[in-house]
């Protein structure tokens, strides 16, 4: 098991001609990712290639989803055509559509999220690294990768990791990995102040998950998404969780690379959330050096055994 | 992006939202002009700085407040004289200040009474939210902390807009008069048009006042809007003001780099806004200062690392870097490659710790090893971080 997506998972890919999407279609191919379809209008017929694999381009989402039966979408369009990519996946019924494109206006997002209120489309991002479901070949080979986070440094496991940043997202999952110690699945739900899933909604899904025996929980500075999971997690969540929030040394007022990462007032600066998360039985990451062995240190306080 | 306060303002003029008579000038020869549109009699003279805090500021020649109250234009004259090219530091600006390159000139209407107003996103309702309080000309956050009664949140659907009662209901519970009440309704329903249609990301008016006369007025005006969507708003990227800006910030965004100078002297090139953000923490953490935020993306070319190493270096705080790097896709070799190419190009005197991880890690470090440059190489982002803060402190 693992949360919004497994091994068997047939992906599409929005944008798929794209150089950006070309590239991550190819990376996902290669680690045994289900690529079914890709959709860039007006390329309908069109076959994109790549070391054997064929997959048919499709002119919308409903006819890729139609002839292939993806459920999924990876949507890699740039941001003046992102919105309506999230809102073409919506109206074909997907189950999930992940939005990689980072620079999307937020006014469209704004538009976007509530749109969506009246569909069964959940939404993953948008500026985020997507989703990876470790397999069980070599380099976790077989998996499901939707996005642009690098397949091989996963490895097929217990351990649930949900962020707002790529790279440090990949810190993590290094860190476990040569610990010895395997993900059910890794998140990025992107640095953008409107997304599609909160750190929330992902802490509740890995809580419901009987493959996911421990939570490490990125967070950063803005906003206070992570505060909401934090106290769900101290009233609610089963497993042992360990957290870090980047941005302690930021000056207030000033975005840091994500439009989301800005401290606007007391409450959403690094100081605060960590309080928090201390306050609500996570085990804290001292520096982002630490964040699987806080991992260790939570399981180990509570009695679990991570495999 | 944030304008000035006189761009601000022609831009509510547009959308009919009502300010003080106002005029600009950017030269004293301009003085003159400027005022000749203003009605005779009292007159406020105005910095035009991106911060905030201009009227307890004071400048670096001692003149104190970079907004003045002046009973005449010939008084106003001789204080934008004092500011016109004058730094001005606030509590906002740190201590080098800003220097002043635009004073703007208004009518010093009277003034009944004064509220505050302001629209922005709220990011848990993932909506635009209206704050108004009936206690304006103050910081705001002040009144939130203090009398959290008097602040008043209005929610907006985005699938409908700005209903009629939600505007009736702030007139109400900001307690206009009638003959108010039909202006600030006007003055709302307008302000909220542009901040919509202009893909704002806030709008704020302290302080929005009403006169004798009944009429209501933006008396300040500042406004924000977001980067992400300027590519539409072709009229509103051409308000830049790139003096405002910090000169490497500039040069960086040229090279799609994200780089925010500040204090410290341990410079970072890190790719990745979460992972730069945690190695400025982990330097701070280790007893270092670092000089800058510094993402170079999720990708980092070779091009871009040159670049950022020049910008770096154009810092003459820093005293050491610190390069981390999580080749996940890209290969650490390639990076590695060019970390060299940039090195030599600048000719490197200051310490360099590089931590890679990732694709092909054991290459890159290899390579750096065999460069024959004084490169410290560092395991975990934890070691790296350390070398560097004892390589500055040596």
């Amino acid at each position: 098991m693992s949360i919004l997506v497994s091994p068997e998972t047939k992906i599409l890919i929005q944008g798929i001609t794209g150089d950006f999407g070309g590239r991550h279609a190819r990376l996902s191919l290669d680690y045994g990712t289900k690529v079914v379809a890709g959709v860039t209008p007006g390329k309908g017929g069109q076959v994109f290639e790549h070391a054997g694999h064929k997959v048919p381009i499709f002119n919308s989402v409903a006819d890729a989803k139609h002839a292939t039966g993806a459920s999924v979408s990876a949507i890699f369009v740039p941001p003046p055509f992102a919105a309506d990519a999230i809102l073409e996946c919506a109206d074909a019924g997907l189950a999930l559509a992940v939005a990689i494109t980072e620079g999307i206006p937020i006014k469209d997002m704004v538009r976007v999220k509530r749109i969506l209120q009246g569909h069964s489309t959940r939404l993953v991002g948008p500026n985020c690294p997507g989703i990876v479901t470790p397999g069980t070949g070599e380099n976790s080979h077989g998996g499901c990768r939707i996005g642009i986070a690098p397949g091989y440094i996963h490895k097929k496991g217990h351990a649930g990791v949900v962020s707002r940043s790529g790279t440090l997202t990949y810190e993590a999952v290094y860190q476990l990995t040569v610990r010895g110690i395997g993900q059910s699945t890794c998140v990025g739900i992107g640095g953008d102040p409107v997304n599609g899933t909160s750190h929330l909604d992902v802490i509740r899904m890995f809580d419901e998950d009987p493959d996911t025996e421990g939570i490490i929980m990125i967070g950063e500075i803005g906003g206070n998404a992570e505060v909401e999971a934090a106290r769900w997690i101290a009233a609610h969540c089963r497993k042992p969780v360990a957290g870090f929030i980047a941005g302690a040394t930021a000056p207030a007022g000033r975005r840091m690379g994500h439009a989301g990462a800005i401290v606007g007032g007391e409450e959403d600066t690094a100081a605060a959330k960590i309080a928090i998360f201390k306050e609500c039985g996570i085990e804290v990451a001292v520096t982002p050096s630490d964040m699987a062995d806080a991992l260790v240190r939570a399981a180990k306080a509570n009695g679990v055994k991570l495999s | 992006m944030n304008i000035h306060e006189y761009q601000a303002k022609a831009l509510f003029e547009q959308f009919g939202v009502p300010v003080p008579k106002g005029s600009p000038a950017t030269t004293a020869e301009e003085f003159i002009n400027a005022l000749a549109v203003l009605p005779e009699g009292p007159t406020m003279v105005k910095s035009q700085i991106h911060a905030g805090g201009r009227g307890k500021g004071v400048f670096t020649d001692g003149f104190k407040g970079g907004v003045k109250y002046c009973n005449s234009k010939a008084e106003a004259r001789e204080a934008a004289a004092k500011m016109l090219h004058n730094t001005l530091v606030t509590k906002q600006t740190g201590p080098a200040g800003r220097k002043v390159q635009t004073i703007y000139f208004t009518a010093a209407n009277k003034i009944k009474k004064e509220y505050y107003l302001a629209i922005l996103l709220d990011r848990e309702s993932s909506r635009p939210v209206i704050i108004a309080s009936t206690e304006g000309g103050v910081e705001i956050e002040k009144v939130a902390h203090d009398t959290p009664d008097k602040i008043f949140k209005v929610f907006i659907d985005p699938a409908y807009g700005l209903a009629d009662f939600q505007v009736r209901e702030l007139v109400f519970k900001l307690g206009f008069n009638a003959a108010e009440g039909k202006n600030a309704a006007k003055l709302i329903r307008n302000l909220y048009r542009l901040f919509w249609e202009t893909d704002a990301s806030m709008v704020e008016v302290n302080p929005l006042v009403t006169t004798p006369d009944v009429e209501v007025l933006a008396l300040d005006a500042k406004v924000s809007f977001d980067d992400n969507a300027l590519y539409r708003h072709p009229e509103i990227l051409a308000l830049r003001d790139l003096n405002e800006e910090d000169p490497k910030e500039i040069e960086a965004s040229k090279h799609s780099l994200n780089y925010i100078a500040l204090d410290g002297n341990i410079a970072c090139l890190v790719n990745g806004a979460g992972l730069a953000m945690s190695t400025m923490d982990i330097i701070k953490h280790f007893g270092g200062n670092p000089a800058n935020f510094l993402d170079v993306g999720g990708g980092a070319s070779k091009a871009q690392v040159a670049a950022a190493f020049k910008i770096i270096l154009g810092d003459p705080k820093v005293k050491g870097i610190l390069v981390n790097i999580f080749g996940g896709i890209m290969d650490c070799d390639v990076i590695a490659n060019g970390i060299i190419e940039a090195v030599r190009e600048v000719g490197l005197r200051l310490p360099l710790v590089v931590r890679l991880e990732g694709n092909n890690v054991l290459a890159g470090k290899a390579t750096l090893a065999k460069s024959g440059l004084p490169i410290v190489s560092g395991d975990s982002m934890a070691d790296a971080a350390q070398k560097i803060v004892k390589l500055v402190a040596a």
